[in-house]
């Protein structure tokens, strides 16, 4: 879907804050450009849609150049959200919202259905906020906002500067989950710029990390924690990388690859946990130590076998780890 | 809070003072002149309006074009070089561009409405420069981002955002016109300056206020009608 070739940007002939990137983005797939501020990741997202030039190399969009196509229409092809939400003050959240639409010369049926429609897939009523002005919303609300305005013409490609660096934490991760549930229903192509690998590894499919404007891996977050190219990367992602990696797999995964103790039916100190859980959920309840034996049961419950800590220590070293857990149970 | 009561102090100290100045005004009988020859006044007021009118207008219809050309990325360059010659104009005092002016174009109506209308650039210039810039820069990129074309922008975001800048810049302008146009019976441009003017060469208090309220009352009216255009024009999401 969107392809960078040999993509550079040298400002003043001299300072490179792009050098030689290649990726491919597949269609419908989320990727994550990571990295310290000041390593290229915005300049990169910004020169899809000819925000930023390209000094050398290409950046296709379903096999065409970018360089080749009109900039006015190719932008109004691609949802765009930046951090500070960039909701125009002296528009109501309906005219915020269907502004695209409106550019594009959609009439007016077509344009409130649409914000109707919106409105209702991320859980807010289209009525209560029509008239209403972004100031007299919250922060998560236009952060929402700034999402659904992106989406409006159903761009089949989005960028997202950081669209969640300003919210706090709590509010943050719950317009994380709500984007993620969007993202199953619209399946967009994203490219999503990030500074936190928390975010990182929760919502891409691919990361890219960069530095210096270099690409130093571009790999699915599993891979990127379980085997880390060099030093920078894992450094980056964290002395605590293997705990993250319990984040991405889940007990189905584990199953698939590993046979489960049978489970006892004696030990009455018995909790059952789904199938659907991840690695951090089930090892946060192992070492809770609260019962003798869990259960891992799939949707229709039943029962799968029983799971243990030298369980999910084998199977975290058969993915590829080179640290594995090393502490005694 | 303490900025509150010293707001209602000062509103309640010049109520009073404009109350009593009228009453002082009315039981001298200063208005006299006012009865005495109302169609002498409606002449002049109509000669008054329209230096103000006709120069606004104009002073508009230069000011903001120029102050949104200077404000283009493309001509960003032209704006210091342009800025300094408005400011400058107006260093120079009021009486000293009409009497520059008379040198140049004579006396009359036109030397005053010249003068006032060069008069009234600035603030119109200024305030719309200043808009526009105070319009948040994220705004343009989300704007330019979405497939905005450049006139695009302009009207559907840097206009409006700063709708209240210019429209305050106006109402400036307008306001201080109104006053300065009594200047205009200087260079012989009519308006009510005539009597203010005959009443001071003749220490006659009755001929000067008969001048000089009814251009304080006209000023006060303008700037509360452009308050009220100003709530109609500008969105309610600016007006925060």
């Amino acid at each position: 879907m969107i392809t960078y070739e040999n993509v550079s940007k040298v400002y003043n002939g001299e300072v490179k804050a792009v050098d030689d990137v290649s990726f491919h983005v597949e269609a419908g797939e989320t990727v994550v450009l990571l990295g310290p501020s000041g390593c290229g990741k915005t300049t990169l997202l910004r020169m899809v849609n000819g925000l930023e030039s390209i000094t050398n190399g290409d950046i296709q969009i379903d096999g065409k150049s970018t360089s080749a196509l009109n900039k006015i229409d190719l932008r109004r092809n691609i949802g765009y959200v930046i951090q500070s939400n960039g909701l125009f003050p002296n528009m109501n959240i309906e005219q915020n919202v269907t502004v695209v639409p409106d550019l594009l010369g959609w009439d007016r049926k077509k344009k409130g259905d649409r914000y109707n429609y919106l409105m209702d897939l991320v859980g807010l009523n289209p009525d209560q906020f029509r008239k209403r002005y972004p100031h007299e919303l919250s922060g998560g609300q236009q952060q929402r906002i700034g999402v659904v305005r992106a989406l409006a013409a159903d761009p089949p490609v989005m960028l997202m500067d950081e669209p969640f660096g300003a919210l706090d934490p709590i509010i943050r991760e719950r317009v994380q989950d709500e984007f993620l549930h969007i993202q199953q229903e619209v399946h967009k192509t994203i490219l999503f710029v990030s500074h936190d690998i928390d975010e990182a590894i929760k919502m891409g499919d691919k990361i890219a990390l960069m530095k210096d404007g270099k690409l130093m891996q571009y790999d699915p977050p599993a891979d990127m924690l379980s085997q880390p190219k060099n030093d920078f990367v894992s450094q980056f992602v964290g002395q605590d990388r293997t705990l993250k990696r319990l984040n991405i797999h889940t007990l189905a995964d584990l199953v698939q690859v590993m046979d489960l103790n049978e489970s006892d039916a004696t030990i009455e100190e018995t909790k059952e946990l789904l199938v659907t859980s991840s690695l951090r959920d089930t090892l946060s309840l192992i070492l809770d130590q609260q019962v003798r034996q869990i259960i891992v049961v799939d949707n229709k419950g039943n029962n799968l076998g029983a799971i243990d800590f030298s369980i999910v220590k084998d199977y975290l070293s058969t993915r590829g780890g080179t640290e594995s857990l090393s502490f005694s149970s | 809070m303490k900025q509150e009561l010293m707001t209602k102090i000062i509103k309640v100290v010049l109520t009073i003072a404009i109350v009593w100045f009228f009453y002082w005004a009315l039981t001298n009988n200063y208005f006299a002149k006012l009865f005495e020859s109302p169609n002498e006044f409606f002449v002049l007021l109509q000669q008054h309006m329209t230096l103000v009118g006709i120069s606004s207008l104009l002073a508009v219809a230069v000011a903001l074009p120029l102050a949104i050309f200077v404000t283009r990325p493309k001509f960003k360059r032209t704006e210091w070089f342009i800025s300094n010659i408005v400011n400058f104009g107006y260093t120079i005092p009021n009486m000293a561009i009409l009497a520059l002016m008379m040198g140049i174009l004579g006396i009359g109506f036109k030397t005053a409405l010249f003068a006032l209308f060069l008069y009234s650039i600035l603030p119109v210039f200024r305030n719309t420069v200043a808009g526009i810039h105070s319009v948040n820069s994220n705004l343009i990129d989300a704007a330019k981002g979405m497939g905005f074309k450049p006139h695009q922008i302009l009207l559907r975001v840097e206009l409006p955002n700063a709708a209240y800048s210019i429209l305050a810049g106006i109402r400036t302008a307008v306001v201080i016109n109104i006053g300065a146009t009594a200047l205009a019976s200087l260079v012989g441009g009519g308006g009510l300056g005539n009597w203010i003017f005959t009443g001071i060469k003749m220490f006659d208090n009755g001929i000067l206020l008969s001048g000089a309220i009814p251009i304080i009352l006209l000023a006060l009216l303008t700037d509360l009608i452009l308050r009220g255009i100003e709530i109609l024009v500008v969105s309610k999401g600016t007006r925060v």
